[in-house]
């Protein structure tokens, strides 16, 4: 066969929706970042605090990271090498901290390794003094509670990118378990673990809510904390400038950085497929998977179970703003999902034919949200009072920050379905409307009935740019529990962070499940 | 009439000329070793390949470059010929009117369509729940409502078992008589050629042949085809 025909000229109308979009895109992180700018130019140079603040955020970055992916490594092995009931049920936990509120994570954090918490009952009772979760440790220990599942994901990958046979070969050959990791196992690592601490580090750099309820003070802030505080206690709008424009020069550093190692998908698929391994079937061996499988599920679980347990007996403490609030961010999710269903879906179809658009998906989460909210809150304030404009803002930015991810599952799924399908839709005519509602919308549902769920889920949990432009009367479900938080009223946050919790997991679940039904092969 | 007039189609360090014409309502096989291009003719035929020179014209009028569904061509691929979430009605529904709004008179062609491929009362259930050989019927039928006059085979059928296959050219050929399309049928299989196509475009060595009598070709077969048939 001849190699494959290139279309005379494939249905370019419908571009300029995507054009439109990669301009909004544009616009919309270019303009912020120049008023940023703007404003830095007339401010004095960074302080001492402000260095400060760049040195807390590169070492806890480089601390969550680290941690993560190395104590990933031997859950990722044993997920890799063990077949057992529940496990599918673990690897899908293992997705969860990703919609995971963060706010509802550090009510759970709290509550295990907190003050009063499980973790220092049970060291009292060991005669062990307390630990303290503020501070540096307390912002480590979250970030790896949410990125020790990712760095799992893509570790489980890498050991299932080993073909089946090497195993089989290794076993044949009469190779000892250490044999197997220095032959089959190291190389892959190698390969793997830069990828995955950079994305790491790249993530946590722009740590914003776990600093905000965990770090503070002098000594654990971090630049994007400091910028909300330039804003809100000392309402130094040339200081928070100045401070995105070093939190633009860090995130820089590491996309740089992240560019050269190629980076891993790390949603995954085909998770299921176990590989026999003949040299790991002894009993110490198991023993030791077992251990570290368990110790992850109770890493992830006990902070979640005291969540809702915590919760279920706050909620009938609930004050009625956490409803009034639960509905602010209901309504915002649900627009921002819409708004990113139909970015992604414009810029899938451009990426068609320019592959290099689906990097500009990027800019959402290159441009740090706090970053771009001080610059809107900039353009807007000579104009009129921003907390006006709170909802606006904070729907399209959580759409920017959730484009990204919705882009790298729907554009790749309409690639597929433009090379299996075009010529057939081209034939019979099938152009504009007709082709979406004959063709991509029904082929294109899982993907983004996922993509959907994630941006919703996203959304309502999210306590990024909301935290600048907050409007008193109108807080969304975070910014509640934060204020619950700060009040003290710790029983009211777990039930409004239950509430939370519910909503994100079940707007997930609901679109996701829209999605795959009816889906047909 | 199909006429191919100087036609000249480039890929890279790939040339393919062509420069015949075929007899409207002929039956055709394109034959040749594989990577011959007799695919890419096709395509440029369809409208989904430019061609570097030449013209495509169909009764004298010039369809070089008219886009795919413009052309008076029905198309079936390789593969995927079928949308997999649509039902069979709306399927072949969709050779009518791409947007698929079927007024009661369109939705009686198409099952009229389907009693004629066998597929009588099919019309709710999706292609994954029919056979290999029902999902070619599905496609016929939606050659037959599109009532284009020249009918593109890229080989749809080659996956089917021999006697479903035979059964299915045979229905092709059926189906071509009754309607009077022209069909242009590429086949890796020599069979096939004789079974039904009385003519046969030989593509080999960056040509295609003005067709010739399937028979005495695949009798007397030049250098290049004997080497690809082996004999």
């Amino acid at each position: 066969m001849a190699a494959r025909p290139v279309p005379l000229a494939r249905h370019t109308a419908g571009h300029w929706a995507g054009w439109a979009v990669a301009t909004l895109l544009v616009v919309f992180v270019v303009l912020p970042l120049l008023a940023v700018f703007w404003r830095a130019s007339g401010a004095s140079l960074p302080g001492p605090a402000d260095w400060a603040a760049v040195r807390f955020t590169v070492l806890q970055a480089v601390l969550s990271a680290v941690f993560s992916v190395i104590l990933a490594i031997p859950v990722a092995r044993a997920l890799a090498r063990r077949q057992f009931r529940g496990r599918s049920v673990l690897i899908t936990l293992m997705g969860a901290p990703f919609i995971l509120p963060v706010i509802v994570a550090v009510l759970g954090l709290l509550a295990v390794f907190g003050r009063s918490g499980i973790f220092n009952q049970a060291l009292a009772w060991i005669g062990l003094p307390p630990i303290q979760i503020y501070g540096l440790h307390g912002v480590v220990l979250a970030h790896v509670f949410f990125n020790l599942p990712l760095a799992t994901r893509i570790l489980l990958q890498g050991w299932q990118s080993i073909p089946a046979e090497r195993f089989r070969l290794a076993a044949s050959l009469g190779c000892r378990p250490r044999d197997v990791f220095s032959l089959l196992e190291w190389p892959m690592l190698r390969a793997t673990l830069p990828g995955a601490i950079v994305l790491i580090f790249a993530i946590c750099l722009s740590s914003f809510a776990v600093a905000l309820t965990l770090g503070g003070g002098p000594r654990a802030t971090t630049v994007e904390l400091a910028i909300y505080q330039a804003f809100r206690l000392d309402f130094d709008l040339g200081r928070a400038a100045v401070l995105s424009v070093l939190q633009m020069g860090i995130v820089l550093m590491a996309a740089g950085l992240a560019l050269r190692l190629s980076l891993l998908d790390g949603f995954g698929r085909g998770m299921d497929r176990i590989a026999r391994r003949w040299e790991a079937e002894q009993w110490p061996l198991r023993i030791l998977d077992g251990f570290f499988l368990l110790m992850a599920a109770l890493f992830l679980l006990l902070p979640l179970g005291a969540v809702i347990w915590r919760g279920l007996s706050g909620l009938d403490a609930l004050p009625v703003q956490v409803w009034r609030a639960a509905s602010v961010s209901l309504v915002m999710a649900l627009s921002s999902t819409v708004l990113t269903v139909v970015m992604a879906l414009a810029l899938a179809h451009l990426a068609l034919q320019r592959r290099g658009i689906e990097a500009l998906g990027l800019l959402g989460i290159a441009a740090s949200p706090l970053v771009i909210g001080t610059g809107l809150f900039l353009l807007i304030n000579p104009f009129g009072d921003p907390a006006h404009w709170a909802f606006a803002v904070t729907v399209l930015v959580n759409a920017m920050a959730a484009l990204p991810f919705a882009l790298r599952v729907v554009a790749p799924a309409l690639r597929d379905i433009e090379r299996d399908f075009g010529p057939l839709a081209d034939s019979l005519g099938m152009t504009g409307l007709a082709r979406l509602r004959g063709l991509t919308l029904p082929r294109l549902r899982r993907p983004l009935g996922f993509s959907a769920g994630l941006a919703a889920a996203l959304s309502m949990g999210d306590l990024g740019v909301i935290a600048l432009f907050a409007d008193p009367d109108r807080a969304t479900l975070p910014l509640q529990i934060l204020r619950l938080m700060g009040a003290y009223r710790m029983d009211a946050a777990a039930g409004a962070g239950l509430v939370l919790l519910v909503f994100s997991l079940l707007l997930f679940w609901l679109f996701d499940r829209g999605g795959r039904q009816d889906a047909d092969a | 009439m199909l006429t191919l007039e100087g036609l000249e189609i480039r890929q890279d360090a790939f040339v393919l000329r062509a420069d015949l014409s075929l007899q409207a309502g002929a039956l055709v096989a394109v034959i040749g070793p594989s990577g011959a291009g007799k695919s890419t003719l096709l395509n440029v035929i369809a409208g989904f390949f430019a061609p570097a020179q030449g013209r495509v014209l169909w009764q004298g009028q010039d369809i070089t470059t008219l886009p795919p569904a413009k052309r008076p061509v029905s198309m079936l691929f390789q593969d995927n010929n079928l949308f997999p979430h649509l039902t069979v009605t709306k399927n072949v529904g969709l050779g009518i009117r791409p947007d698929l709004r079927l007024t009661q008179e369109d939705e009686l062609r198409v099952s009229d369509a389907l009693r004629r491929v066998g597929l009588d009362g099919y019309g709710s259930r999706k292609p994954g729940a029919l056979s290999g050989g029902q999902q070619g019927r599905v496609a016929l039928a939606r050659v037959l409502v599109q009532r284009r006059p020249l009918i593109l085979l890229d080989e749809p059928f080659a996956a089917l078992g021999p006697a479903l296959k035979a059964e299915m050219l045979d229905l092709v050929a059926d189906l071509a008589r009754e309607t009077g399309a022209t069909v242009l049928m590429v086949s890796h299989d020599p069979s096939d050629a004789r079974r039904i196509a009385p003519l046969t475009v030989l593509v080999a060595e960056g040509t295609a042949l003005q067709p010739q009598p399937t028979g005495a070709l695949l009798d007397d077969p030049p250098p290049s085809l004997a080497a690809y048939l082996g004999n």
